[in-house]
């Protein structure tokens, strides 16, 4: 069945009062009430050093995102061409995927120290694997009767690439990216919660630092807004490219 | 058109071998094969489960080499190379989600770089030919499978093929879905003057429509009868109501029931690089 509005009105509304009736059972030392949250997140968005914070997260979760993207679809074509390399590489990309990354942050800051880089670093690892393994399945999963197909009409290696494989796997690739973003994001605001100078992740923990708790859920708010208009966006390109297929 | 004495397409001692892999011995998938098609000729290939049909598809149009023999098409030796003037449609659809009705019948014509008004001309009378005139916007996930052949149908025929390969372009669809298809394949075939090379598991298609069936053996494929049904070039599935036809479709049956039997038997002792 469709999802209608009126559905994501109740999810929304069913949300809220969850919340509400949190902040009454626990208490505002906790969590802060869902009027005082979103007025303070309206207080923070008005802010400058709000947007200065934002815009360290955005930069280096924007180049990380590129990096993910672009490095995914690279491996995932890659392996995807090659049979044997894709046997060998699937486990190995498996196990990266499921390591828990948060163990290789030291590394990371050793090898990148505080600032940017480790950042975007942080949020590649994240990202880059879940790219790569959808990108690798949707070209081995090109249906072989689009390669004989392509055969048939005599069509270059080329031409059979650009206007037959990469349309037929672009939903499952879109689909990674989806889930590569929204996974490096995550791992840009980890990065930003340890050792950064600046940065959402970084204003969370101060505001942590000074109990604040109003301006932690305020944050939090804004990134799950985000990070939830962003994902919808990619859905909603995923199911246009789809056309039902 | 008429159908000329010489072989369109002409297969001397074609043989497929498919190597072995991790200690399993080669499969003599196919041949020798003699076989001559004339230009404008209807011939259907029947044969039991995995006896080569598809193989044989693939070598007569180039997309497989044979491991010996040879493979001519009006004249000219092809060897893993299709040929120009060569369409397919194949039992799995393949049709392109991603394009609608219109572009996917105009996939072939761009990629030769075809004036756009001619594909606009050549893909609206396709659409019309195949009675896809209202779904031209539509993308094939909003179509029945009978609806998405024809779209793949008219993908090949606006390429204006002399040889239509159909490797069982209806085997996903239902009874009387397909009893139609036939028809409409009648239709095509008489309108385009094509060859037509059809392959199938359906013995009362293969009787319906062809001018000549090819019955195949058991792995390794090769042509143990051939069966010529004289129907008038105009027919069509009310044929089937034909005292002959049942006749065709006996001796169909009884060379095939032996092969299918030994097939049976040996289906899934032999590893398969078959189909």
């Amino acid at each position: 069945m469709k999802s209608t509005r009126f559905d994501y009105l109740v999810f929304a509304g069913g949300l809220l009062m969850l919340w509400q009736l949190t902040y009454y059972a626990v208490g505002a030392e906790i969590v802060s009430s869902p009027f005082a949250t979103i007025r303070r997140a309206l207080e923070l968005v008005l802010t400058n050093a709000f947007w200065v914070h934002a815009e360290a997260t955005m930069s280096a979760f924007g180049a990380a995102s590129l990096i993910s993207i672009a490095g995914g679809i690279a491996i995932g074509v890659w392996l995807g061409l090659r049979r044997f390399a894709g046997d060998v590489a699937s486990p190995i990309l498996g196990s990266l995927y499921s390591i828990p990354k948060i163990t290789l942050y030291p590394l990371i800051l050793l090898a990148f120290g505080l600032g940017i880089s480790a950042k975007i670093a942080f949020g590649v690892i994240h990202g880059i694997f879940p790219v790569a393994i959808f990108t690798m399945n949707a070209v081995r999963n090109v249906a072989p009767v689009y390669h004989r197909t392509a055969h048939i009409m005599r069509l270059s290696s080329v031409t059979t690439a650009m206007t037959i494989m990469a349309p037929a796997a672009l939903p499952e690739i879109l689909a990674g990216i989806r889930i590569g973003i929204a996974l490096t994001l995550l791992g840009t605001l980890i990065g930003e919660l340890f050792a950064s100078t600046s940065g959402i992740g970084f204003a969370l923990v101060r505001a942590m630092g000074i109990h604040a708790v109003t301006d932690i859920l305020a944050l939090t708010l804004l990134i799950f807004i985000f990070a939830a208009l962003l994902n919808a966006s990619l859905h909603f390109i995923e199911r246009w490219v789809r056309h039902g297929g | 058109m008429e159908v000329k004495a010489s072989g369109q397409i002409s297969l001397r001692g074609v043989t497929k071998i498919f190597p072995g892999y991790e200690g399993h011995p080669d499969v003599h998938a196919l041949g020798p094969i003699d076989l001559d098609i004339s230009r404008g000729e209807f011939f259907t290939v029947v044969g039991p489960s995995g006896c080569g049909k598809s193989t044989l598809l693939d070598v007569l149009s180039g997309m497989g080499n044979a491991t010996a023999g040879t493979v001519m098409f009006d004249g000219k030796r092809i060897s893993g190379m299709v040929p120009n003037g060569i369409g397919a449609v194949f039992q799995q659809d393949a049709s392109f989600f991603w394009l609608n009705v219109w572009d996917n019948i105009a996939f072939g014509l761009r990629r030769r770089g075809t004036p756009y008004a001619e594909i606009e001309d050549r893909v609206n009378r396709a659409l019309a030919f195949m009675g896809l005139s209202g779904f031209a916007k539509a993308y094939p996930a909003q179509l029945s499978g009978g609806m998405r052949q024809r779209v793949c149908i008219a993908r090949t025929l606006v390429l204006e093929p002399e040889v239509l390969l159909l490797d069982e372009p209806f085997g996903a669809l239902d009874q009387q879905t397909r009893l139609l298809m036939g028809d409409e394949l009648l239709r095509i075939w008489r309108e385009t003057g094509a060859t037509i090379v059809l392959i199938t598991h359906a013995l009362d298609e293969a009787a319906m429509l062809s001018d000549r069936v090819g019955v195949m053996s058991a792995r390794p494929g090769r042509f143990i009868d051939f069966v010529t049904t004289g129907w008038p070039r105009t027919r069509d599935s009310r044929i089937v109501s034909d005292q002959s036809f049942g006749a065709i479709t006996a001796r169909l049956w009884g060379k095939l029931r032996e092969e299918s039997i030994r097939s049976l038997d040996v289906a899934g002792l032999v590893p398969g690089a078959q189909d």
